[in-house]
């Protein structure tokens, strides 16, 4: 009898360990095979790219007229759009997770706008209407981006705030004896770290790709200076690009490790584009 | 898990043995006079009234929605009273924000701040009263102790149990030597053993320190067994607030005597003189019940007797061993199953199928109109 019951039982749990290991063999072939292709889809232009520019492009690349103030101006729009989206966004969505939770649907509506909208549209709008002292200055290029990132900063927030406790996060705080703003230095912010972060990587990749409304607002951002570039020296102007990207993507990298590093000792989980995901409180 | 629940005894057990805590306040007495909240068209709270005394531990208990969270929450501050006041020491705090009414308060879900290590997390009220590093360090450390949790100091929210984040969470709570503690259902997401010592726990604290306490729990033996007094609160009224031991024997309406412990129902009849019959016999029955009517009269199971008779009036159905007693389920005129408490020795020759004569107390009984 007992020997029956263990029969039954060791092959009862043989049958899905079997299925998960033949799961287990077939699935490399698909993911090799799928990173395979990915991988030539996005390395094949950069190689045309490197071959086209040639390695000795990329050592006079930086002496090239224009390049450094380029970059510095997209340096500069970067910190300053991203200072002013976050400024701006995390306070709002703050309030409206606690005191308008009915409005949170509506807000990420409007968010979505600048997506729908061309940014042509979006660009000509804003000059028809700006003040003529914004016109000249960086300031109405990087107002205009602070509307361009909203969708992202606002996403990448709301997902870091929702998987705090927020309600719970503030009385607690405020009944220790902290005001609004204490709490939100104090609290919250330091446990939006990571959305934080993500909305701040998304910005800048934002920042340093966008190239319709810098042209239109007569900017020579570093995306227009290599379109500009191009026309007196393509192997130069393909060089930067791929500098650009590489520079991008270091910095993408730092605040990603940095984030990550700093966020997992607190048991937060990894700086990610559109979730901040708090892991859970183990047991009891 | 094993090694939290030791954890958790050792800290009572630490508790227990230690000389009472610097800085112990007492003497803060909090009235409610004549709460009146509402959310839209639901009445949460409806002209509440209760006084507790200082050092006292109050709890409110009540099924979901009756209100109790909402009076907690007005006397901490998070929501307002439409109508009504709450008096700290005799003054009027309505206009006083959250912050700066000194209530330590522990709520039902984790509140710890998830970016603060446990000590830091302890600390946090001292450092919105500008006490300086050093010395807010040692409080905290203290209370760490005091809870029974100085190894977990340097640990983060994440690596702690759920037990172990509700007791910092208390020591973050009681470390602003707060005039009143208040409690949001604190052991509700904790798992039964850990509820346990930790209930024990934290009615040993609030002893020890004299902190006048209001506790606001669903669970019956947790306001039973931590609570000096008992306020069971129905669609925003409290029903009754008695120690509990007058609560369980003196029930003063039908719903408190049925929410608090196990209650019977059998089906009675009411006659002139304050008398109801109920299974054949004529008993006295308690004032306040309804005049005419069919009713009910409620008995607890440890109030009846039962003994094996062949023409008795009931026929048991099923026996649950607990112990000392076995609780046996004896079918009564048909249809109406009620529950009595016999010692377990004498229940052995009652099995299922046997015919038992219920008898009733002589003692006069609650009457409410039957329920349909």
């Amino acid at each position: 009898m007992a020997s029956v019951v263990r029969a039954i039982d060791t092959s009862s749990r043989q049958g899905p360990v079997r299925q998960r290991a033949a799961a287990r063999r077939s699935f490399p072939v698909w993911r090799w095979a799928i990173l395979l292709i990915a991988g030539v889809y996005f390395l094949l232009p950069l190689y045309a790219a490197l071959r086209f520019a040639g390695l000795h492009a990329f050592g006079t690349v930086f002496v090239q007229p224009g390049f450094w103030p380029a970059l510095w101006l997209s340096a500069r729009l970067a910190i300053m759009t991203t200072l002013i989206t976050l400024a701006l966004m995390v306070p709002t969505a703050v309030y409206v997770h606690l005191r308008l939770p009915g409005l949170r649907r509506a807000l990420e509506g409007i968010t979505i706008l600048p997506i729908v909208i061309p940014p042509v549209v979006l660009i000509v709008g804003v000059l028809q209407v700006s003040p003529g002292a914004l016109k000249s200055t960086p300031w109405l290029l990087g107002l205009v981006y602070v509307i361009l990132g909203m969708p992202f900063a606002y996403r990448a927030i709301d997902a870091g705030l929702r998987s705090l406790d927020l309600k719970t996060l503030t009385e607690a705080s405020s009944s220790l004896g902290a005001s609004w703003l204490t709490t939100l230095w104090r609290v919250l912010l330091p446990n939006l770290r990571t959305a934080l972060l993500s909305a701040t990587v998304l910005i800048v990749a934002l920042v340093f790709g966008e190239f319709t409304m810098a042209s239109l607002d007569l900017f020579v951002t570093f995306p227009v200076w290599i379109v500009l570039f191009d026309q007196l020296n393509a192997n130069m102007s393909v060089a930067a690009s791929i500098f650009a990207l590489v520079v991008v993507w270091l910095l993408l990298m730092v605040i990603v490790i940095i984030g990550t590093r700093q966020s997992r000792r607190t048991g937060g989980g990894q700086v990610n584009l559109f979730t901040a995901a708090r892991t859970d409180t183990k047991g009891n | 898990m094993a090694t939290n629940a030791t954890d958790d005894t050792a800290a009572g057990a630490a508790i227990a043995g230690t000389a009472p805590a610097r800085g112990a306040r007492t003497g803060t007495s909090v009235s409610l006079r004549d709460l009146s909240r509402r959310f839209g068209a639901t009445r949460a709270l409806d002209g509440m009234s209760l006084e507790i005394a200082p050092g006292e531990l109050v709890a409110l208990l009540g099924p979901s929605g009756c209100g109790k969270t909402t009076a907690l929450r007005i006397v901490a501050g998070f929501e307002s009273a439409d109508y009504g006041e709450v008096l700290i020491d005799g003054k009027d705090v309505s206009g006083v924000p959250a912050a700066k009414r000194d209530m330590g308060m522990v709520f039902q879900s984790y509140s710890l701040f998830p970016n603060m290590n446990a000590v830091d997390n302890v600390g946090f009220g001292l450092r919105m009263r500008k006490m300086g590093t050093a010395q807010r360090r040692q409080r905290a450390a203290e209370l760490l102790e005091m809870v029974g949790l100085s190894e977990q100091a340097r640990q983060f929210p994440h690596q702690l149990s759920g037990g172990q984040q509700q007791r910092v969470a208390l020591a973050r709570a009681l470390a602003i030597e707060p005039r009143v503690l208040l409690l949001d259902e604190p052991l509700s997401a904790l798992d039964a053993k850990v509820r346990l010592q930790l209930r024990e726990q934290i009615r040993n604290l609030q002893q020890r320190l004299g902190t006048t306490t209001l506790f606001v729990t669903h669970d019956q033996e947790e306001a039973l067994s931590m609570a000096d007094r008992v306020g069971v609160m129905r669609g925003g009224k409290l029903e009754q607030v008695a120690a509990p031991a007058e609560l369980y024997s003196r029930p003063a309406t039908a719903f408190v005597a049925e929410f608090v412990g196990t209650m019977n129902r059998l089906p009675g009849e009411l006659n002139g003189g304050g008398t109801v019959t109920v299974l054949g016999a004529a008993v006295p029955a308690q004032d306040g019940g309804p005049a005419s009517g069919p009713v009910d009269v409620l008995v607890r199971p440890e109030g009846l007797t039962i003994a094996p008779a062949p023409d008795g009036n009931g026929i048991v159905s099923n026996r649950t061993f607990l112990g000392a007693t076995t609780r046996v389920t004896v079918l009564i005129s048909g249809d109406t199953e009620i529950q009595v408490d016999v010692p377990s020795t004498t229940a052995a020759a009652m099995v299922p199928g046997t015919a038992v004569q219920v008898t009733l107390p002589s003692h006069p009984v609650l009457v409410t109109a039957r329920e349909t």
